[in-house]
């Protein structure tokens, strides 16, 4: 707990100085956007860090909001990711695509803290996340929502408890606004208001899905993460969460991560798309992302691997399946929950 | 070829010592990093028990649910455990015409040793490996992942209040699974085999102490904490699908269970060497 006014300081007087980049004078509009920002959002008003989201508003938008430098994940004798290096400007919503095993939802989980890399470090706005404590780490987290893939939405609560956890984590809200946000945010989603008081067990896969991004939404983050936000639903409910994630960004000026395997909706929600490809596949020296521009760009992709991902051939990797069957090459997959043990 | 073989026989031979050693090493690593893990989590559990307040919500459901909930099952086995204790000892007294100090021996058995573990054993089973599968698939489900992402200490959150209601309620059970077994135990004595009734109730006040009582009280506490910590252990380190989480369950109870029983002879050893040490010539206290 003493820790926790000294590493306050040091951030509020980061944020002071990020602030005199962007503007002329400083101290007034940092004023006056916390003014305003109190009027306007409830969900932020105690925190230092709502000054430094009201920068996101600006107009330059190349300022990189999260980047990956050196990134690392070694487990046991098999190297996950390799030296990553990646930098998500603001508003961009970044695609990666990859085989199953490549690496791709552990990136995700390391990018907003959930995973500690082995090494290299997680800049979020400028600040190395590996370095906060867990108080400094919850206001971040604020900062971040993760859509799982299968929701992960809390059985032992109904619709409407699992949707305002979030607020009553840091009691933003009073209780009687709480139904309005919840009620508009159920709609943007498109479900009635009726499901509130059910519990996920009783709701189809898309609608738990359509629950777990309007749960990561709402208290409009900064970042948001998409954990493989497609699989498992038919095509007219891929499309339909295709649509919210792009009238999501429409809304307000949210950056996205999206982890899929899905071509047809990596090609619709991208900005830029980066493919990662499996460290024990790839050969000496080689990056482990071996494309990295616009959905236009991946079309003409020379790479004979992006090709056959792109377009779904599995080449000639079956007969190297059955040449490593013996346990190696594809099924060497670690265990991610291993990993996730802290 | 006469020169190569006593070679590579030595060479296996050396080769397998070195697998055995191998074998035995990476066996005591496992279980120094096992031990250790466990250690930071039962750490990280105390730190956020004592820095910070628990959710009201999560603490009621969780007492409910380990308390009021396991109280039949716990009060129904000490009813039968007393009346076993009873038919069993009355024929090995009677044999010798002592029937009438059958209570000493069921009341003080009861109240020192299967009182707290009967209601340790119960909660194990019935509450701790629910705890071990209810965080076990939660953790497999991510749900786990999602508190920590909307910025909920998933120990501070699930852990915590569990431990509270096993530590705080165990004791309630165990005073109950002695009550039952008491009167099971007095109704078999006197109503069915016909035993003294003021025999049976003065030898038994004789015998029976109230540092005894309080001694299985203290150890309920611990065996408390085992139940809980063990299971919620389990319970995170789940391992992924329908046999993790039903793997989970059993060994949080087999290992909850062996603990209790270690930790009970440690205890006994304990307590009543400060029982001797304070009152050495084993005078009764009140």
């Amino acid at each position: 707990m003493p820790a926790k006014s000294p590493s306050d300081r040091d951030r509020l007087f980061a944020e002071t100085e990020s602030i005199a980049d962007s503007f002329e004078d400083a101290y007034i509009d940092a004023e006056q956007l916390f003014d305003g920002e109190k009027q306007t959002s409830p969900s932020s008003d105690d925190d230092p860090q709502s000054k430094r989201q009201s920068t996101s508003k600006s107009p330059q938008g190349n300022e990189v909001l999260v980047e990956s430098v050196d990134l690392s994940i070694i487990f046991g004798k098999q190297t996950v990711l390799d030296r990553i290096n990646v930098a998500i400007p603001r508003g961009q919503t970044l695609v990666i695509i990859g085989e199953s095993g490549c690496g791709k939802t552990m990136f995700l989980k390391t990018l907003c803290g959930l995973l500690k890399p082995t090494r290299g470090s997680i800049r979020f706005d400028g600040i190395d996340i590996g370095a906060l404590n867990e108080i400094e780490m919850t206001k971040v987290r604020r900062r971040f929502g993760f859509v799982f893939q299968n929701a992960a939405l809390f059985d032992s609560m109904t619709i409407g408890q699992n949707m305002a956890f979030p607020l009553r984590q840091d009691k933003l809200m009073p209780p009687k606004d709480e139904r309005a946000l919840l009620l508009s945010r159920l709609a943007d989603v498109g479900l009635p208001d009726s499901v509130l008081p059910k519990r996920p067990a009783q709701l189809s896969g898309g609608m738990r899905k359509r629950v777990g991004l309007a749960r990561a939404l709402i208290l409009e983050p900064d970042l948001v993460l998409y954990d493989e936000p497609t699989t498992g639903l038919d095509p007219i409910m891929s499309d339909v969460i295709n649509e919210l994630i792009l009238r999501t960004r429409r809304k307000y000026p949210v950056t996205s991560v999206v982890v899929t395997h899905d071509m047809h909706s990596a090609k619709k929600i991208a900005d830029r798309i980066i493919m990662l490809y499996p460290v024990s596949r790839l050969e000496r020296g080689e990056s482990q992302i071996l494309f990295d521009g616009t959905p236009e760009e991946l079309d003409h992709c020379e790479d004979r691997r992006v090709r056959q991902f792109v377009l779904g051939e599995a080449g000639e990797r079956l007969m190297e399946m059955r040449a490593n069957s013996s346990g190696h090459g594809d099924l060497e997959t670690p265990n991610l929950f291993d990993l996730i043990k802290k | 070829m006469s020169t190569e073989v006593p070679y590579t026989n030595q060479d296996s031979l050396l080769a397998n010592l070195r697998h055995v050693i191998e074998g035995w090493g990476r066996a005591v690593i496992d279980m120094v990093d096992a031990v250790g893990d466990f250690s930071l989590f039962v750490w990280q559990m105390i730190l956020w028990m004592t820095t910070s307040r628990p959710r009201r919500g999560t603490v009621l459901s969780n007492f409910y649910s380990v308390g009021v909930l396991s109280l039949p099952v716990v009060m129904l086995t000490g009813l039968f455990i007393g009346m076993v204790l009873a038919h069993n000892s009355y024929f090995q007294f009677k044999s010798i015409g002592f029937e009438s100090r059958i209570g000493a021996v069921v009341n003080h058995s009861l109240v020192r040793e299967l009182g707290p573990v009967l209601a340790a054993t119960m909660l194990a089973g019935r509450v701790g490996s629910a705890m071990a599968s209810v965080l076990g698939t939660m953790r497999v489900t991510e749900q786990i992942d999602a508190l920590t992402s909307m910025g909920a200490n998933p120990i501070h959150y699930l852990v915590v209040p569990r431990f509270l209601a096993c530590v705080m309620l165990i004791p309630a059970l165990t005073i109950m699974a002695d009550f039952t077994g008491i009167v099971g135990g007095y109704f078999y004595s006197v109503v069915i085999m016909h035993v003294d009734h003021s025999q049976y109730l003065r030898i038994t006040r004789d015998v029976v102490g109230i540092y005894d009582f309080f001694a299985g009280i203290t150890k309920s506490f611990f065996f408390g904490a085992v139940i809980a910590t063990v299971s919620c252990y389990r319970g995170f380190h789940c391992e992924p699908g329908a046999e993790g989480v039903g793997r989970a369950a059993t060994t949080s109870f087999v290992i909850s269970f062996v603990l209790i029983l270690v930790l009970d002879l440690i205890m006994n050893i304990l307590l009543d060497a400060i029982y001797f040490s304070f009152w050495p010539r084993g005078a009764k206290l009140f």
